[in-house]
């Protein structure tokens, strides 16, 4: 692997966006995510290459290390900013369709729930792991997740509740999209949530952390 | 500055804070998406049973029914602009239930936004916290307790916001969490040391734990954060246990007996103030209460 993409990745992994951030301090006055990217590009390493041996990688390990607790929420914060400043430098090759990304990810805080860390940092995770991430906010009804699913046929879909009192609605949202869309696979998560409410309320799968489910939804493509 | 909790603490080994309110709400039909707080405005009479309920139970001290009453959390149902207001009532309510003989704590929450996420600035949350508080001291708050907090810069804005615009006493919780390696660690990534040290840069004068857990991690962190810190009151609100999912239903597994059971381990660990958070009830609080009338 080029040299450069190695750097990348552990940009992205210690959350150094770029030359200016001070953080992480003992990375304080070298090039970040962005002008790596930038450089990567101009040596002509191919947008795909960049996002799948540096970007995926580098965000894969402090994913891991926060699904270990080895790592903490701002860690995992500053990574997908750093990834962040590399993806606007590969928006272009996405844009042209030349990058493709794994799928659509359509994430939601459901019905009744105002919530949106959690669901923020699977967001970022996921789209980290080379998924095009569609965010439809907090308080989502089934009929806009329906809606987003009509627009994006074959997207994964993940929902997320807080509130003990917000899981019936879980429930409620799986059920619809199963009985439009049987095939869509739909992974939940949340505090309250566990492996055995996924599998009574018909989910595809729950994962205390994102990197479980950046796992999962890869393993279904 | 008033200072009513240090006071009590100086003829008390231990004061019997209350129970959860959102568990409470919850049984009074509170359903997910609706504003609980807003409940002091319209459903007034429910909230001062709820608090009536604690301080029939043996609470010294009673919260109010503010958890998530920012503007911030508030602008999600239009009703920002009556952040100062419902405080205002949550306090009243309390003091209502409480009289002169009680001491009412205002309950600050997070606001659920974090600053290094970008989506809010530090003076954001300073001024939600600043408005928060006031309305709470004008319904007649004894003191101020910020709880469930995880984040340092967010709780210490908030520490300073209440010392900064009411003279009433300030209490800051944490809630953490058992890490990978075996310590406790909010999910920020704070230890209790850094969570001590940073309370006492902004001169907290009661910290604590809330949340998360159950009475024996509780006694646990609480235990660890008596030996850093040997001086200040600390407020201890366990969860009734973790909760379950049984049957598609939530549940808490620590009984009223079970909590009871547990209180003298917690008391000896360095706690000076005792009460619960999430699943515990006035049951839970009656029960301690015997058990600290013995010490």
């Amino acid at each position: 692997m080029e040299e450069i993409l190695t750097q990348i990745a552990l940009c992205i992994e210690r959350g150094k966006i770029n030359l200016e951030s001070p953080y992480p301090p003992d990375m304080k006055g070298q090039p970040g995510a962005d002008e790596l990217t930038k450089q990567a590009i101009e040596q002509e390493i191919a947008p795909g290459k960049i996002l799948s041996d540096a970007l995926v990688p580098g965000m894969q390990v402090v994913g891991e290390k926060f699904a270990k607790g080895e790592v903490y929420i701002p860690d995992l914060l500053m990574s997908a900013k750093a990834m962040n400043a590399s993806m606007e430098h590969l928006k272009p090759f996405f844009e042209s369709g030349e990058v493709k990304t794994r799928g659509v990810f359509i994430i939601g805080t459901v019905q009744g729930d105002l919530h949106d860390i959690g669901k923020n940092l699977v967001g970022m995770v996921v789209k980290g792991g080379g998924w095009e991430v569609i965010d439809l906010g907090v308080d989502v009804s089934t009929e806009k997740f329906i809606g987003a699913l009509d627009q994006n046929p074959g997207a994964a879909v993940g929902l997320s509740a807080l509130l003990t009192t917000t899981m019936p609605n879980m429930e409620n949202i799986v059920k619809s999209i199963k009985e439009k869309y049987p095939d869509t696979k739909v992974i939940i998560g949340g505090a309250p949530i566990n492996e055995s409410y996924a599998e009574k309320i018909g989910a595809d799968a729950y994962y205390p952390d994102p990197q479980g489910a950046v796992n999962f939804l890869n393993s279904t493509v | 500055m008033k200072r009513k909790v240090a006071q009590a603490l100086k003829t008390r080994k231990v004061l019997l804070s209350d129970g959860a309110w959102g568990t409470a709400l919850q049984a009074h039909g509170l359903k997910g998406g609706q504003c609980g707080e807003m409940w002091c405005m319209i459903r007034r009479h429910e909230i001062l049973a709820i608090a009536r309920s604690y301080i029939d139970a043996g609470s010294d001290i009673i919260l109010t029914n503010s958890f998530g009453a920012n503007s911030i959390k508030l602008a999600h149902y239009d009703l920002a602009d009556r952040a100062e207001k419902i405080n205002r009532a949550a306090a009243e309510i309390s003091r209502e239930a409480a009289g002169d003989d009680h001491i009412v704590l205002g309950s600050v929450g997070p606001t659920g936004k974090i600053i290094l996420m970008g989506d809010v600035t530090a003076d954001d949350l300073y001024e939600a916290f600043a408005e928060q508080v006031t309305g709470l001291e004008k319904g007649g708050a004894d003191g101020i307790l910020i709880e469930t907090m995880s984040a340092i810069d967010e709780a210490t804005i908030a520490v300073r916001a209440a010392k900064e615009n009411t003279v009433l006493e300030v209490a800051c919780t944490f809630t953490f969490e058992r890490a990978g390696y075996g310590g406790f660690h909010s999910i920020m990534g704070h230890t209790i040391a850094d969570y001590v040290d940073a309370m006492r840069d902004v001169s907290c004068d009661i910290i604590g734990t809330n949340c998360g857990n159950g009475i024996d991690e509780m006694t646990e962190i609480v235990r660890e954060m008596r030996a850093i810190e040997p001086d200040l009151p600390i407020i201890a609100q366990p969860n009734a246990g973790k909760p379950e999912i049984v049957g598609g239903e939530v549940v808490y597994k620590e009984t009223p007996e079970i909590m009871a059971a547990k209180t003298p381990e917690l008391i000896e660990a360095g706690a000076n103030i005792i009460g619960g958070c999430c699943g515990t009830t006035p049951e839970h609080i009656r029960a301690m209460s015997g058990v600290i009338l013995t010490i």
